[in-house]
């Protein structure tokens, strides 16, 4: 077993949570949609560690990994038996990247990170394989892994990332058709080299996905991971990012739409480890439609050996129609008194109808003027992604979940 | 010969505490090539009516009528009242994160003339434009009014007003916060539309200064949800100088909360 309590207690601990009001014309609370300060019971980097699923208790629902989460509705991959067999993807090709099954006691397997909840544990114990992408080469390049065959069975899966020192690339993970999947993926992201890993959910409507992503950053790295979910029933997707030598720097951004009855939800943790590390969370997302649901956890742990960190993260939500519910919690924690920034921000605000009636004053239906608010909205992220093919891919992706009202 | 006709209108506006009566029975006809200024202390219903035009949800057209040719426009939706003509020019301009300038003109553009412009000359006609009203090319590629001071808010409603085309358009107080030459420059922007495309204006305004930029054909005095009196442009010289207390009844049967809103003399 693996308990891992890595981090000494807080000696200055700054934890809690204030959601601050936006700069965006929008405010922390409205109707149909709250963001709540939360207290932690613990900080984050003293939660529970392990590999092995059975070191976990069956899943209640009052986890403090789980309280946010419709449990039971995927007690199949949280407590059940998973086929963690090779899953079936298509990806295409680019010089310097190479994929390859590798077995489960490859040495990099756990390198990145320890599963913090059941469902990532049991697939851990399930698989017997992962698959390995390996990136290499200076030149800037993208592979897009598609798993678009799960079906309907619950399956484990495990990845690892790997970009060798000073190597660039962007590596799309995408997710489409039917899937009850859990996995884990790990991003060993080398000195030196500038990695952007895009984790992309458009599954089907009835699809669960449950992800813990592990990053670990080298000396002088960059990571750019980005979490885009627009389809799928209940969509949780974990990141963390841990900058473990320094000048190691993450932009963790997320894209999300939720639709009514679904759950997308995104705990974000970003581990300062070492001095001169940056970090940057973004994440926004839209909420339309009866019981649309998206949860936001960004916990920032800043250690005693951080000094020089800057640090940044917010979360913002906005809210198109009634019946929805978006919980949004920011959580810093300092334990080191030199620091050069730190910061968050999370709001949820109602879409706002003198945007609406601007636009439509200037002959633009109704349809279309919310298209481009919303669109206007979550552009930022869009933007941010860095690679015109796939900005192109997901605004009209987003588009289509707008039309779909 | 178009014509915007406004009959006997009354509007109520939804309050937290209820509706209110804003405007009390507003008749007014604005033929094509027409210029009417609108005066009045604040809060006598000016933006209401503007609004009202335009089709702002929050108001309710409790009675009367709102005619474009003959044809009535209450039963438009906003974005179809601006596809039939009606332009306003806002007090108040929002700021929109994340469309810019350019998406924002190329897709109006669309939607009121049912085809996309031609890519050619739209772009040159979006710059000579802009270049007109003095607004920096850089403008076309920042979000809608985000970041924007109030004067260059002002100048993109008119950069807006030049390139949709309307038939009538009404600017509420489209000449505040703009010092002398923004003053000028857009001055110049509306005229040159009333010239090119005989355009009807309806001018909100609480100064003179910009009336002489653009030349009123009619100016009505606004005072409690009504007009109170209309004349030529002689008669804003007298408010000017007198301000609106004559038109104002006695303090205790004013219903509609009239604050002192005699115009600042003008240098
Ligand atoms: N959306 C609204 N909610 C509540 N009250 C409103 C609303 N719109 C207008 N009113 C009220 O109606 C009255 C008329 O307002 P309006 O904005 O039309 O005046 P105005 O003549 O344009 O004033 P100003 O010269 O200050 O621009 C005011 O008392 C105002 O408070
Ligand atoms: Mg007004």
């Amino acid at each position: 077993m693996t308990a891992a309590t890595h981090a000494a207690p807080a000696a200055v601990a700054v934890s809690g949570a204030v959601p601050t009001t936006a700069q965006h014309g929008m405010t922390a609370h409205s109707d149909g949609a709250r963001a709540r300060p939360a207290i932690p019971v613990q900080t984050r980097s003293e939660r529970f560690r392990s590999v092995h699923a059975a070191d976990f208790p069956p899943v209640t629902g009052r986890e403090v990994a789980w309280k946010f989460s419709p449990t039971a509705r995927f007690t199949d991959l949280t407590d059940g038996d998973l086929d963690g067999s090779r899953l079936p993807f298509t990806a295409t090709d680019a010089a310097g990247v190479t994929l390859s099954w590798i077995p489960r006691t490859d040495p990099r397997i756990g390198t990145a990170g320890t599963p913090e909840d059941r469902a990532a544990a049991n697939a851990w114990t399930a698989v017997t394989e992962a698959l390995c992408v390996h990136v290499g080469g200076e030149n800037e390049k993208t592979v897009t892994i598609t798993r678009s065959e799960l079906g309907t069975a619950p399956r484990a899966a495990h990845t690892v990332i790997e970009a060798a020192p000073h190597s660039r690339g962007l590596i799309v993970l995408a997710g489409q058709g039917d899937a009850r999947l859990s996995e884990n993926v790990e991003i060993l992201v080398g000195a030196g080299a500038s990695l952007t890993v895009v984790s992309l959910q458009e599954w089907a409507p009835e699809a669960v996905h449950l992800a813990s992503h592990f990053a670990r950053l080298g000396r002088d790295a960059r990571l750019k991971h980005i979490v885009v979910s627009l389809g799928g029933q209940i969509v949780r997707v974990n990141p963390t990012g841990h900058l473990a030598e320094p000048g190691a720097d993450i932009e963790a951004l997320g894209l999300y739409f939720a639709d009514a009855g679904q759950h997308l939800e995104q705990q974000v943790f970003v581990h300062h480890d070492a001095p001169h590390t940056k970090s940057r969370v973004t994440y926004k997302g839209a909420l339309q439609g009866e019981g649309a649901r998206s949860v936001w956890i960004g916990d920032v742990l800043i250690g005693n050996t951080a000094t020089g960190t800057d640090s940044y993260e917010q979360n913002r939500n906005l809210v198109l129609s009634d019946g929805t519910r978006a919980d949004s919690i920011p959580n810093l924690e300092i334990e080191t008194g030199d620091i050069a920034g730190a910061g968050h921000a999370s709001a949820t605000g109602r879409f706002d109808d003198e945007q609406l009636f601007y636009l439509m004053a200037r002959g633009i239906t109704e349809e279309e003027a919310r298209r481009l608010v919303v669109r206007g909205f979550l552009t930022e992220i869009v933007q941010k992604i860095g690679s015109p093919g796939l900005e192109q891919r997901l605004t009209a992706a987003l588009d289509m979940e707008l039309r779909r009202s | 010969m178009s014509v915007l006709e406004i009959k006997n209108l009354h509007v109520n506006v939804a309050t937290e505490q209820g509706e209110r009566e804003i405007l009390r029975g507003v008749d007014l006809a604005i033929a094509e090539g027409e210029i009417h200024a609108i005066m009045g202390p604040n809060g006598s219903g000016k933006s209401t009516l503007a609004y009202t035009i335009a089709g702002h949800p929050k108001y309710t057209v409790v009675s009367g009528e709102i005619l474009l040719d003959g044809e009535s426009v209450l039963a438009m939706s906003v974005d179809e009242r601006a596809r039939a003509g009606l332009f306003l020019a806002m007090q108040y301009p929002v700021e929109i994160p994340g469309v810019t300038v350019t998406n924002f003109l190329r897709t109006a553009k669309t939607a009121i003339s049912g085809e996309a412009p031609s890519v050619r000359t739209w772009i040159k006609d979006v710059r000579e434009s802009m270049a007109r009203l003095r607004m920096d090319a850089a403008f076309a590629e920042r979000n809608i009014n985000e970041g924007f001071s109030g004067g260059e808010k002002k100048r993109n409603e008119i950069l807006q007003l030049e390139l949709l085309g309307p038939r009538f358009a009404v600017l509420d107080e489209t000449d505040s916060g703009l010092d002398v030459d923004a003053l000028k420059i857009v001055s110049e922007g509306v005229n040159r539309a009333k010239a090119n495309t005989g355009l009807g204006i309806l001018l909100i305004t609480h100064y003179t200064r910009i009336l002489r930029y653009i030349k009123p054909d009619f100016v009505h005095v606004f005072v409690a949800g009504k007009v109170a009196e209309q004349g030529g442009s002689e008669l804003a010289e007298r408010l000017e100088n007198e301000g609106y207390d004559r038109y104002l009844p006695t303090e205790a049967s004013v219903a509609g909360g009239v604050s002192a809103g005699a115009p600042a003399p003008s240098k």
